[in-house]
This record gives structure tokens, sequence and C-alpha cells, in this order.
């Protein structure tokens, strides 16, 4: 079932470029950011814009295996938050 | 696909980009790592969680539709959560604010 080339295809596209766009410009913030929680909300941000992605991929070419791949993003962009907060604090992870 | 439906999807898809923009306008220009965490665990999450609820409208209710309303489940469980961690380091590492008169509230002895 591929999306209707109308209205929505459009649409879409024009979010997929957006959605690009803002995750490089959220790229600045990791590079530049003057402390590390910065960077840590920095890559917290692409991981979210990283899952809007794969949604709107799979809204794109209409295969919804691709909202099974956003949802396993957002677990890993969850994980992978808590443990670099809990490095910076710690000096471990699992004590 | 009938005209109603491709109409609630690309509108969802809109608001949701339209938040997204939001959110990491407010990551790039705020002054602060506090105020920054809230554009970014707010706006950001709101924005993919509307893109998933597009996702709901486009598949319907089985499938990868359900899979959609599991993300937004989780991403509105997991955005605060990450978003307080963060701050609760940044406060133990000494990240300074940006305001001076911006303050904890004052620790009550006894209580936990």
């Amino acid at each position: 079932m591929a999306s209707d080339p109308a209205l929505l295809g459009t649409v879409v596209d024009a979010a997929l470029v957006l959605a690009a766009a803002l995750t490089l410009f959220a790229g600045y913030r990791v590079i530049e950011g003057p402390t590390v929680p910065d960077r840590v909300v920095a890559l917290d941000t692409i991981a979210t814009n990283v899952v809007a992605m794969a949604a709107l991929f799979a809204l794109s070419t209409g295969e919804g295996l691709f909202v099974t791949v956003s949802l396993v993003l957002a677990i890993i962009g969850f994980i992978s938050t808590i443990a670099v907060s809990q490095y910076v604090i710690e000096g471990d992870i699992i004590e | 696909m009938n005209v109603i439906q491709q109409f609630v999807v690309a509108a969802l898809v809109v608001v949701g980009s339209f938040f997204l923009l939001v959110g990491t306008v407010g990551l790039i220009r705020f002054p602060d790592v506090y105020n920054r965490m809230h554009a970014s665990s707010k706006a950001a999450t709101l924005g993919a969680s509307s893109i998933l609820l597009a996702g709901f409208a486009y598949y319907g209710p089985q499938g990868a539709g359900l899979t959609s309303l599991v993300g937004i489940v989780f991403l509105f469980l997991t955005a605060p959560t990450g978003a307080h961690l963060i701050s609760r380091s940044a406060q133990k590492m000494g990240v300074p604010f940006f305001g001076q008169d911006a303050d904890w509230p004052e620790e009550e002895s006894g209580s936990d």
C-alpha cells in the first residue's frame, strides 16, 4: 500500500527533509556544548529526532516494519541516556 | 485510503514536524543546560509522539498501528525520566544556573 502521491507523499517527504536538517542542527550542540550534560541532552534530542524519522520513513514507504525500528531506537536512546548520566556522577555504571 | 484519513495523517505529520522544529531551536538557543533540557524533553517528545500518532492513523488499530501506540506510551514514560536523571547529574556536577535568582528549594529536615 504505497502512499498517495497527491498530498500525503509531498508532506511526508518534506517532513523527512526537515527532521534530517534538525538532526544536523542538534549536532552543533553536541560539538559546541560547554558541559557534558549539554552534550547528553543534545544526543537525547538526536535520538528523539531519529525515532520520528523512522516513523516518517514507515509512512513514506508503506512498510509497517519501520515503526518497530523506531520503537527499538527509542529504547536504545533511553538506556544510553540513563547509562551516561549514571557514569557522569558515579564514575561507574554498575558498581 | 480515503481523503479524510489522508488529511488527518498529513495534519498530524505537519504538527509533529512543527514541534520537532520548536524543540531543536530551543535546544540550540536556550542559555542553560536545564532550559535546553526543558525544550528537548517536552517539545521534541510531543513532536515524535504526534508523528507516531500519524502512523497509528495510517495503519489502523492492528499491527504497525498498535506498535505506534506502544511507542507513544514508551516516549511519554521515558522522556521525563531521562530528563530528570540528566538534570540531577548536572546539578551534582555543579553546572551553574543561568540566572542568579534561581535556586533549589530548601531541604526540609526530618522528612525523608
